[in-house]
Order: C-alpha cells, then sequence, then structure tokens
C-alpha cells in the first residue's frame, strides 16, 4: 500500500519526470506560497476525483468514460474554485485563470484514466495525494527558487540580506526565468538519473 | 481598448505560450518538424475560433440569464470536447483532404489548455462577440508564431551538441527561456502590459 503513496512523489514525479502538468507549473510558481496554493488545490481535486472514479468504475461504460471523468474533475474543480474564491480572495486572484484550467491538467485525467479506473477506494486515494504531494512539491521548489533569486524573499523573509532585494535578479519572476528554472530542474532529475545508471525509458505511467 | 490593441496584445504582448504558459504540451509535442508545427497551428486557429464562438453564446444566452455562472467550467469543457469530435466527423467526411492534414492533430487538442484558457479569458475581460473573435485571432496566430519559430530552432538543435543531461525536454525549455526573453521587449508596446 505504502508504495501507491510513495512512487509519486519523487520516482515517478508528475512534473519533473513525466512532463505532465507543466502550464500551472509554469505560470502560478512566482512565490512559493502561490505555489503552495496551488498545490493544496491540486491535492485536493486529485484524491477526491481518484476516489469518485475508483468507486463508480465498475458502473461506467467504457464507451462514455472519459466524458464522465471530466464531469467529476470540473465538479471538484468547481468546488475549490468557489472556496478559495470566499476564504482566500488575494490567492484567488493571483492564481487567475489557472484555478478553472486544473481541469485540463493532464496530471488529473491521466490518474484518473491510469489508476483510478483500475483500482480500488484506499489505493487510489493514496496513489491521489502521492501524485498530489509529487506536483506540490515540484511547484514549490519552483517558486522557492524563483521568489528567492527574483524577489530576495522567501515568505517575506529576506534571504541574502537588505543589499539584494534592491536589485533582485527580476528575471526570474518574468516569464523566461519559470523556463529555466524548469528546464535545469528537470536536467538535474536527468542527470541524477542518468549517474544511478538508469534507462531514460525505464519511466513507467 | 481598440481591436488593433486586443489583437497586437494577445498576438505579442501576452503570447499565449511564451508569456502566458498555456498550450505548453502540443508546444513541446509537436514542434520537432516545421511540417507539424504548420499542421497544429492550423488546427488550433481553427478549433479555437469555433470554440470561442460556442462558449461566449452559451455563456451569454444560457449561463448568464439562468443564474448558472457555477456551472462555467463543466460547461465549457465538454462544449470544447463534443466540438472537437463534430469537427473531427465533418472533417473526414466532407473534406478528406484537410482532415489528412490535420485529422492527427484534432484530438490533442481538446485537452489543449490554451483553447479553455482562451474561452474563459474572453469570458472574464467581458469582450463583445467582435472583440473575442479578434482576441481569438491574435492567440491562436501568437500560438502559430511561437510553434513555428520554435520548431525550426529545434531542427537546428537537432545537430548541436549537448550536455547529456540537457538532452530533449530542458534543452527545449532554455530555448524557450532565450525566446521568451526576446518577447518580453514588446512590453510596453504601445502601453501595452503583461
Amino acid at each position: 500500500m505504502g508504495k501507491y503513496f510513495s512512487e509519486g512523489i519523487i520516482k515517478n514525479n508528475p512534473v519533473l519526470v513525466l512532463m505532465l502538468g507543466l502550464c500551472p507549473t509554469l505560470a502560478v510558481s512566482t512565490t512559493a506560497f502561490n505555489s503552495l496554493g496551488m498545490g493544496v488545490a491540486v491535492i485536493f481535486v486529485l484524491a477526491l476525483s481518484n476516489v469518485t472514479i475508483s468507486i463508480i468504475r465498475k458502473i461506467v461504460p467504457d464507451a462514455v468514460r472519459i466524458p464522465v471523468f471530466i464531469v467529476i474533475i470540473s465538479t471538484f474543480v468547481t468546488v475549490i474554485e468557489y472556496v478559495l474564491h470566499a476564504f482566500l480572495p488575494d490567492l484567488y486572484s493571483q492564481l487567475g485563470i489557472f484555478v478553472p484550467l486544473i481541469v485540463v491538467n493532464c496530471i488529473i485525467l491521466g490518474r484518473a484514466e491510469a489508476f483510478a479506473s483500475k483500482n480500488g477506494f484506499f489505493a487510489s486515494l493514496l496513489d491521489g495525494i502521492g501524485t498530489g504531494i509529487g506536483f506540490t512539491f515540484a511547484i514549490f521548489l519552483m517558486g522557492a527558487i524563483r521568489e528567492i533569486f527574483g524577489s530576495g524573499k522567501l515568505f517575506g523573509y529576506t534571504v541574502f540580506g537588505a543589499e539584494f532585494v534592491k536589485a533582485p535578479v527580476l528575471y526570474m519572476i518574468l516569464p523566461p526565468g519559470g523556463f529555466l528554472v524548469i528546464a535545469f530542474l528537470i536536467g538535474m532529475m536527468n542527470w541524477i538519473r542518468q549517474r544511478k545508471g538508469k534507462t531514460k525509458n525505464s519511466i513507467q505511467i | 481598448m481598440s481591436l488593433f490593441l486586443i489583437f497586437l496584445s494577445s498576438f505579442l504582448v501576452n503570447n499565449i505560450i511564451l508569456m502566458r504558459f498555456l498550450g505548453l504540451c502540443p508546444w513541446l509535442g509537436v514542434s520537432k518538424k516545421l511540417s507539424s508545427a504548420l499542421g497544429m497551428s492550423g488546427g488550433v486557429l481553427f478549433v479555437m475560433l469555433i470554440a470561442s464562438w460556442f462558449t461566449w453564446a452559451i455563456y451569454k444566452f444560457v449561463l448568464l440569464p439562468f443564474d448558472l455562472i457555477f456551472l462555467r467550467t463543466a460547461a465549457f469543457i465538454l462544449v470544447i470536447a463534443s466540438l472537437v469530435q463534430i469537427v473531427e466527423m465533418i472533417f473526414r467526411k466532407f473534406i478528406p483532404a484537410l482532415y489528412s492534414s490535420l485529422g492527427i492533430y484534432l484530438p490533442l487538442i481538446t485537452t489543449n489548455c490554451a483553447i479553455l484558457g482562451t474561452t474563459f479569458l474572453i469570458v472574464d475581460n467581458d469582450y463583445s462577440f467582435v472583440k473575442g473573435t479578434v482576441f481569438t485571432i491574435g492567440t491562436a496566430l501568437g500560438f502559430a508564431l511561437a510553434i513555428i519559430l520554435f520548431s525550426s530552432i529545434r531542427e537546428r538543435l537537432e545537430l548541436s551538441e549537448i550536455p547529456d543531461a540537457l538532452k530533449g525536454t530542458p534543452i527545449a525549455f532554455i530555448t524557450a527561456s532565450l525566446m521568451s526573453l526576446a518577447f518580453l521587449g514588446f512590453m510596453g508596446f504601445l502601453g501595452l502590459s503583461i
């Protein structure tokens, strides 16, 4: 059982290894706080949609399963959208259209199709939370790196001293910085795996 | 905002890929060859236009009058998914030549967040029908510009020596970063901002 949980965090990390869900990872990772908010929203949707799909997996006919999955996912996305709007309006406006766009996040439909539609309730719950944590880990790493270099702060605390805050590497917070950080994070993952002697093609979805 | 500014903003300043980060999957996946990049751009332009018209009409005439805005996400994604299916069927039946060149890209477009994102942006900005159409054309042409430039660079990258760990996606993202930096130069152009 523990394997279902841990698989998605590092070894099959959805963002850094499987390259899924790149759009939100790049777009909302301007600060560590926004990244965490997005990560928690995705964990919520992923866990609940996985559970729901695994419960109804034997009733749904094969031919219409994708539309059914999409409707289930969009229901939970709407729930989290309204919750964020009501209780964290600042975060909601920062994340913008990327909250409703969780519905087309390939991680969620991918886990529904590849895992939840074939496995039981408890395994799907663990898989959803594990994969969600993997996504959160990747997006938080991005957000932290970009915030530290782009504004000299992390969660509002100064990291490199006051001089750096006055003239930070603004490039990192702007869109080009997002592309650069993800490039080197994926490169680092590749480098670690190559050193371990694993081939690139050993990825299992 | 005038129509020309809306077009310029969606085409260059807020380029959908390099500035807004929407539609990265097809952009990375289909940009290995220039010919497939052209096919994908055509498919995106076509589906994006139809999708934005339909979702705009549904939002204005069904969701708003009946106070059903909370169904927006579900309604839009279902409209786009079924629209792509219908377009595919019509193409296969009546325009086989176009189907054979665009056909394989159509299913990919359903899960393209650029399409859904554009429809949300039109509704969020409260654009009229004409403004929405101009915005969509600008966005789709911006997608085409980014994917065509990128595929040309990528064909050249095939021949260069790259460190092992950076081969594939990482070097593609580094290229994207430099392209995005160039597009950042359009910021402030005619007073437009990100």
